[in-house]
């Protein structure tokens, strides 16, 4: 019987099996950033324990991080104090610190990809939720909280249980304005925000094998917004072409002995699946949430959702209370709707790829008047090649205010936040209530393609109509 | 040597409801009150803007009201947790007087955070959490029991099966639930295994 990838790089980092039942899994690769990490650098000073394995932690600044000006001290006393605490914890105890002068600053999802630290075959972790993203690689990667934070700083290893593995096969061949947050978006919905409860996802089938690595990052970033804590691609060409030449990839001779290794880990062609979902690629049009929860969207043509439709008592309360917080009705449309704020940016959409595209769209055009675009880029690397290749510049052309790389309004830990009640077109990846940084603000996530129609017309547009002479 | 912490068996107190399903962890602590070095500040934070407006003036939620004043117990909904790894969600609702939370399902890293941290998660069926809430509604400032032995939430009348993984569960009874005593003990297998691993390293 065969294995899936999530199974053999379990067993392959099974250190053993605790006294209460759970597995020991040696962690590889681990990443720090400033707001989950503090907590267990001090737990580690109050027991006394030293960092196991500094060599294996890479620590990058990026949810406080301001993206306008990043001259220091910062403005915000408390956000300096996070970086200064960060400095300091990695100087003690010898972690890399990808820090704002390094050129390889960036969101922590970016960064660990793009530098090649994140390799197939791996188990990561990080005090992010996000952390599913590394996936894309061909690894296992998840979210942990402080106290495990200082579980892997002092141990290298995490008390876990193992996940059940739902193969979720797009198949077919995506429409054109169509991608890979549209597919994500889609797959959440149609499963349920809590629907990957207790599960890892594998994502296959012909679309995600002709996906290129920052549409697999999109989509693996989203699995926990279905509420599976792990997604992953099992690693292929495109992974290795992709991985090839950078920083921390493995080099000379080392290349193919890492190839061949990374392979094998690999799902084999009868691995079993706990659950297998079918995708049909024709039936996911570009995709936009309405609600309060990345479950709650529709594709751009549809209506909203009447009440009387919800599967049950619950689901129509939850209905009911996101309509009324973000001030829609049922039967309406998502299109036509006047946004305040455009964002363009996270750990979900902030990639090269995601700016090469909406920058094919922009040339020649311009933002809306009363409509605020923010451009984000998620990493230093990202930013200068977008400087490098002209894409920047057609960004402020257009009329964005193009920033500095982090986190941005995808969080509301840094300047950039809504205010009010304001509507906001946004590619990243919550859309909980208060998410951006106001109480009231409300979110709609999209992708990039939409969010660039969107940010031109000032209304929340489907691209296929905006861009009709383009290709898309 | 492991630190052998104190065993959690049973939690003894009133409940409150935060009814709804995917009750995420931006509601749970919003980012704003992330911003600190610590936990220390968290104590009274948590469902905050669920619980006051703008101004700071009360949105009635149960957990202000005096009937539930002290309660010790959350009984929420399906997938608990939803959303963020911040660990200040759990830290929020421990730090705020909660020992443990009743609902339906948990998100996993939720899950994970509150059992390190010494706050049982467990799970009750949609049918009787609905017969909680009622019995709650009714007799607000009753007195409920959680028991991890025999795995039931009880409010003198009634006996509510409820659930818990055994790992976790274990860990609580033994007074283990720190789970960093126990890797700690096997130092000598992890750093074979670390021999054996590739760690990615640049050349550059």
């Amino acid at each position: 019987m065969g294995k899936t990838l999530y199974q053999k790089v379990w067993e392959a980092h099974t250190v053993g099996k605790l006294p209460d039942g759970r597995t020991q899994l040696f962690i590889a690769t681990h990443y720090v950033h400033e707001v989950t990490s503090p907590q267990a650098f001090a737990m580690l000073r109050e027991s006394g324990l030293p960092v196991l394995h500094p060599e294996r932690t890479f620590a990058t600044v990026d949810h406080i991080i301001p993206t306008d000006d990043q001259h220091e001290p910062f403005a915000d006393r408390r956000a300096q104090k996070m970086i200064s605490a960060l400095r300091t914890n990695c100087r003690e105890t010898g972690i890399r610190f990808f820090d704002l002068p390094s050129g390889q600053q960036g969101i922590v999802h970016m960064i660990g990809p793009e530098l090649g630290i994140s390799q197939p075959g791996m188990t990561i972790a990080c005090g992010d939720s996000h952390t599913a993203t590394h996936g894309a690689m061909g690894a296992i990667a998840m979210g942990i909280g402080s106290t495990q934070v200082r579980d892997v700083l002092a141990t290298q290893s995490l008390s876990l249980s193992p996940l059940k593995v739902r193969q979720v096969r797009v198949e077919g061949q995506l429409r054109p304005g169509v991608t890979a947050k549209d597919v994500a978006l889609h797959i959440i919905g149609k499963l349920g925000a809590q629907g990957g409860l207790g599960y890892a996802y594998e994502f296959a089938g012909s679309v995600v094998q002709q996906m290129d690595m920052d549409g697999r990052l999109t989509l693996c970033n989203l699995a926990i917004e279905g509420a599976a804590r792990c997604g992953y691609v099992n690693p292929d060409e495109t992974t290795f072409a992709y991985l090839r030449g950078r920083p921390y990839a493995p080099q000379g001779a080392d290349w193919d002995a890492a190839v061949k290794r990374w392979k094998s880990f690999a799902s084999d062609a009868d691995a079993v699946y706990d659950d297998i979902v079918r995708i049909d690629a024709t039936d996911i049009e570009p995709t936009i949430t309405w609600g309060t929860s990345p479950d709650m969207s529709v594709g751009i043509s549809a209506t909203l959702p009447e009440l009387s439709h919800a599967e049950n008592d619950e689901q129509k309360r939850a209905w009911q209370a996101a309509y009324e917080y973000m001030k829609f009705a049922p039967g309406e449309k998502m299109k036509g709707k006047k946004v305040d704020v455009v964002f363009i940016g996270s750990c979900t959409n902030g990639r090269m790829q995601d700016f090469r595209a909406v920058a094919a769209l922009l040339r020649g055009r311009h933002v809306a008047a009363g409509v605020r675009a923010l451009a984000v880029p998620g990493s230093q690397m990202t930013a200068k090649m977008c400087e490098k290749e002209g894409i920047a510049d057609i960004f402020r052309t257009a009329g964005f205010e193009w920033r500095l790389p982090g986190c941005s309004m995808c969080l509301a830990m840094n300047p950039d936040k809504l205010t009010g009640d304001e509507l906001c077109a946004s590619t990243s990846n919550r859309n909980f209530k208060g998410r951006q940084g106001s109480p009231t603000g409300r979110t709609l996530l999209m992708s990039p393609l939409m969010a660039a129609a969107t940010a031109i017309t000032g209304c929340v547009s489907d691209p296929r109509e905006v861009f009709i002479n383009t290709q898309l | 040597m492991p630190v052998t912490l104190h065993p959690i068996t049973i939690i003894t107190g009133k409940a409150v409801p935060v009814p709804g399903a995917n009750m995420d962890t931006d509601r749970i602590i919003p980012a704003r009150f992330l911003k600190c070095v610590t936990f220390d500040e968290l104590d009274g934070k948590m469902f905050y803007d669920e619980r006051f407006n703008a101004d700071g003036t009360s949105k009635n939620h149960p957990i202000d009201a005096l009937q539930h004043a002290g309660a010790v117990i959350i009984i929420g909904g399906e997938n608990f947790g939803y959303g963020s790894s911040r660990e200040h969600a759990p830290q929020a609702i421990k730090r705020s007087g909660i020992r443990a939370v009743v609902a339906e399902s948990f998100a996993e890293i939720f899950f994970g955070n509150s059992s390190g941290i010494g706050l049982p998660c467990v799970c009750a069926s949609a049918a009787d959490l609905e017969s909680i809430n009622e019995n709650l509604a009714k007799h607000p400032e009753a007195e409920w029991t959680l028991n991890l032995e025999s795995m039931q939430l009880s409010n003198g009348e009634k006996d509510y099966p409820v659930h818990m993984p055994e790992g976790p569960r274990n860990a609580f009874l033994r007074g283990r639930w720190d789970s960093v005593t126990e890797l700690l003990e096997a130092r000598e297998a992890v750093q074979k295994k670390a021999a054996s691993l590739p760690c990615p390293r640049t050349m550059r």
